[in-house]
């Protein structure tokens, strides 16, 4: 079944991002007629790596070769072109055409050299017809579409461009059981055509029942690939663990009972991404949420800060019930949340304004006399601020973007510490930080416990759960599946329960 | 059909208003329904109709383009000075004309792309170079337009086969039917068909509505978008030629108004969104803009009937505008995840 030279190779690549090391010196092969699964954790260099088979990223060393040939990319076109299609996390499709428009984009059927409507909608119904989703109409537009029927049709655009090798990213990530089923027997015909397809999924049945070669990345770095069945799925989570330098977390108070509860949820829902969220935490808690990036972490905490609507379930916040009806309303209510956000360029600061003006928006009314702002109240409670984190500044007139990313987060905790919060929600706080800051972090953070916060914390990195929470839930497709707390508060456990495949240690 | 509809809820609407207001309109007038008022008021729509299908393709693209109105001006003022002689140099002057219109789109389309600066900035300062040429050409308002054009191109299709003595004069019996239309109506209509419906189903047309959608995923789909943003501002600045060379020939005369390009190129915005098109980009059309633009004309030409004080014009046309354009953001009612509203 397999000939001798694999269709893909990837040897000695390397890709940096600004002091992040994403991939280091990675060797990697994918051979035709084979499904080959990339493991690893968040972080571990897979995103990175398909980007630059699909022509998104460029290496910074190292040599891809397609076929044999040294191939380089200089966009998603012509690594098209070339064969290599992928299918993307985030869909590639344009919400404003339609489902026929879509498949066919950049190449549609043409009749007098303009594009021919009818045959593409032809072809748009046979390549649906593929895959078992007659239901979708070719007519249709994607944005009308709900988001599994979209991943259906990003498949059916892919298939529809003849690949020689087939990304597969997170593609089964929002589909129904029945879709998953068209697509296993998809990359099994497509398998039995040759097609090299490389699968990345954190399904772990799903990785064993379909692929017959898995390769584990971590750190950016290739680990090992070995065959189905070569490894149990115990040692192919150490595998993606490995052993890592323990970063210093201050040390967790003994506590003899839960505290009475500040924050407490029940059964919450939103849209289809979270399905009955049940959680609570009390004051002087550090609560943890695990799970993979998109169980539904992101959409919790803006549930909880009155960012979505139409959010289902009881929230009690201290003395209040009920789900703020605003960020505004979240801030300022008998319990005051506050909410760091992920992307802090874009939701947690503005990055051309002056450092003290970004200190300040979020409690302007503390330092206003009636309308207007009290500089000299403003002055003292920037001073204040800066000095309790340590915020390396020139002037609080410079603007926030000549800061590092240390102490850019530095600042939109900062701002929200400010507002006096009695929650406080962290969305993956220490993302792309160094590590001095991120210690700093987590003394800040125990610091507040201490004095009476309630914190939720979400974290991509299992080590800083570990070290950082009094107990973590771990979120899986919109509900919580594990609550760790103790001594079960393992990697190996974080791991398990984040792929929800129960007790793999 | 019912998805036709619901797929252009915005165009179908802005079809039913306008065909509401040109009806009420025609009714109250004392020679309502008369070829006449048609051909008076189809005269006076032209220019501002192909200016606001200039303005629909940068739109689409999620851009503006303020130079519209400056290069209608500017082709104005070049028309007027080349649109005259033996019937060869007529036809060289308008192929002149918008020849001259495209090249300052695809100049505009050049500096966007591979100067990377925002369009709308872009824009502004390419339309104040429009008008400083113009003004060269025209520093007095003047220039002449071949009489026999202009005629022919202001009235019924008649006196076009008249004119020029096609179809005996415009009397065979196949020709009769067509007759009373009005030539402006054609024009605008037939460009519209004739350069936009191509337009739409080419890649480089689907490739302007997937930015304005979504330019990453059009990105990642591997779409020719230098190339897209290049045309879409080439187009435009062809379809504001057309507006130029029309506004000449109608007007018998070039001239290089700063005012006037100004107001064109803000109601081009206005007809765009009330044709149904998004500011934001990826839906809508140049045929809704088209729309629009009547929209816009049919209001203006109710205040002439109804003796409203002039003084109150702005005023009214500002509110009826503010009126329209509010049916159109009834969608945020429906998102859910109020951080979309910021995307």
């Amino acid at each position: 079944m397999q000939s001798e030279q694999p269709q893909v190779v990837l040897t000695g690549v390397s890709k940096h991002f600004g002091g992040v090391r994403a991939l280091d010196n990675v060797d990697f092969a994918c051979r035709r007629g084979t499904i080959h699964a990339v493991l690893g954790e968040n972080g571990a260099g897979k995103s990175t790596l398909i980007k630059i088979l699909a022509g998104v990223h460029r290496p910074d060393a190292g040599e891809v070769r397609l076929a044999g040939r040294p191939v380089a990319f200089a966009n998603p076109a012509e690594a098209t072109r070339a064969g290599i299609v992928c299918i993307f996390q985030e869909l590639s499709l344009v919400p404003d055409l339609s489902v026929a428009d879509n498949i066919a984009i950049a190449d549609p059927p043409k009749r007098l050299g303009l594009i021919d409507r009818r045959a593409q909608n032809r072809r748009a119904e046979r390549l649906l017809a593929r895959i078992d989703c007659a239901d979708i109409d070719p007519r249709d537009l994607v944005r009308d579409l709900s988001l599994s029927r979209r991943q259906m049709v990003e498949i059916a655009k892919a298939i529809g461009r003849a690949p020689s090798v087939l990304i597969l990213d997170e593609a089964t990530s929002a589909l129904t059981a029945r879709d998953v089923e068209t697509v296993y027997a998809l990359l099994a015909d497509l398998k039995a055509e040759g097609v090299a397809s490389i699968f990345i999924s954190h399904r772990m049945h799903e990785v064993e029942a379909l692929c017959d070669t898995l390769s584990v990345f971590r750190n950016g770095r290739h680990i090992e690939t070995f065959a189905r069945g070569a490894r149990s799925p115990a040692e192919i989570v150490r595998l993606m663990i490995g052993r890592d330098v323990e970063a210093q977390f201050p040390p967790k108070p003994a506590r003899p009972a839960r505290p009475e509860p500040l924050l407490s949820v029940k059964g919450l829902r939103w849209e289809n991404r979270l399905n009955g969220i049940d959680l609570a935490v009390g004051r002087g808690e550090i609560v943890g949420l695990g799970g993979l990036d998109g169980a539904g972490q992101k959409e919790l905490l803006l549930a909880l800060f009155g960012v979505l609507r139409g959010v289902e379930g009881t929230v009690r916040t201290g003395a209040a019930t009920g789900i703020p009806s605003s960020p505004a309303a979240a801030k300022s209510g008998p319990a005051r949340i506050a909410l760091v956000p992920e992307d802090r360029k874009t939701e947690g600061l503005m990055l051309a304004r002056p450092i003290a003006d970004n200190l300040l928006a979020a409690s302007f009314a503390r330092v206003s006399r009636g309308p207007l702002i009290d500089e000299t109240l403003a002055r003292a409670a920037i001073d204040e601020a800066l000095a309790t984190l340590r915020i390396k500044i020139g002037s609080p007139s410079d603007p926030v973007a000549t800061l590092s990313g240390g102490n850019q987060q530095k600042v939109v905790i900062a701002k929200w510490l400010m507002a006096r919060p009695d929650l406080i929600l962290l969305n993956d706080p220490t993302r792309g930080i160094d590590v001095g800051t991120k210690q700093e972090l987590y003394r800040l953070m125990r610091e507040l416990a201490d004095a009476g916060k309630a914190i939720l914390f979400y974290s991509t990195d299992y080590a800083e759960l570990i070290g950082c929470c009094d107990r973590v839930s771990v979120l899986y497709d919109g509900t919580v599946v594990a609550e760790l707390e103790g001594e079960a508060l393992t990697e190996e456990a974080l791991v398990a329960a984040a792929l929800n495949i129960g007790a793999a240690a | 059909m019912t998805r036709l509809l619901a797929q252009n809820r915005a165009f179908a609407g802005a079809c039913l208003l306008l065909a509401l207001l040109w009806l009420t309109y025609n009714a109250l007038h004392p020679r309502g329904f008369s070829a006449a008022v048609l051909v008076q008021n189809a005269n006076e729509s032209v220019a501002i109709g192909f200016v606001a299908m200039a303005q629909t393709v940068p739109v689409l693209m999620g851009g503006l383009d303020l130079s519209v109105g400056a290069v209608m001006t500017l082709t104005n003022c070049i028309a007027s000075a080349v649109v005259s002689g033996s019937p060869a140099q007529i036809v060289l002057g308008m192929v002149l004309t918008l020849a001259a219109g495209t090249a300052f789109g695809l100049m505009n389309g050049l500096v966007v792309v591979y100067g990377r600066i925002q369009p709308i900035i872009a824009t502004l300062a390419t339309g104040a170079i429009a008008i400083g040429l113009a003004l060269l050409i025209r520093p007095q308002p003047g220039g002449s337009i071949d009489d026999d054009l202009s005629w022919a191109l202001t009235n019924q299709l008649v006196d076009f086969a008249d004119t020029y003595g096609l179809a005996e004069g415009g009397k065979t019996w196949w020709f009769r039917p067509f007759a009373p239309l009005p030539v402006p109506l054609l024009l605008l209509v037939g460009t519209a068909f004739l350069a936009w419906i191509p337009f739409r189903r080419s890649i480089t047309g689907r490739t302007v509505y997937a930015i304005g959608s979504a330019e990453g995923a059009a990105y990642m789909s591997g779409l020719p978008i230098a190339r897209a943003k290049i045309a879409a501002f080439t187009l435009a600045g062809f379809f504001a030629a057309c507006g130029g060379l029309y506004l000449a020939i109608q007007t018998s005369s070039g001239n290089a108004d700063v005012t006037q390009a100004g107001a064109y190129t803000l109601n081009s915005i206005a007809a765009v969104v009330l044709g149904g098109t998004s500011l934001l980009g990826g839906i809508g059309g140049a045929i809704g803009s088209l729309v629009g633009a009547l929209m816009l004309r049919v209001i203006s030409f109710y205040f002439r009937i109804l003796s409203v004080d002039p003084l109150l014009q702005p005023l009214i046309e500002g509110l009826v505008l503010l009126a329209a354009v509010s049916l159109g953001a009834v969608r945020t009612l429906r998102v859910r995840n109020r951080l979309e509203l910021f995307r």
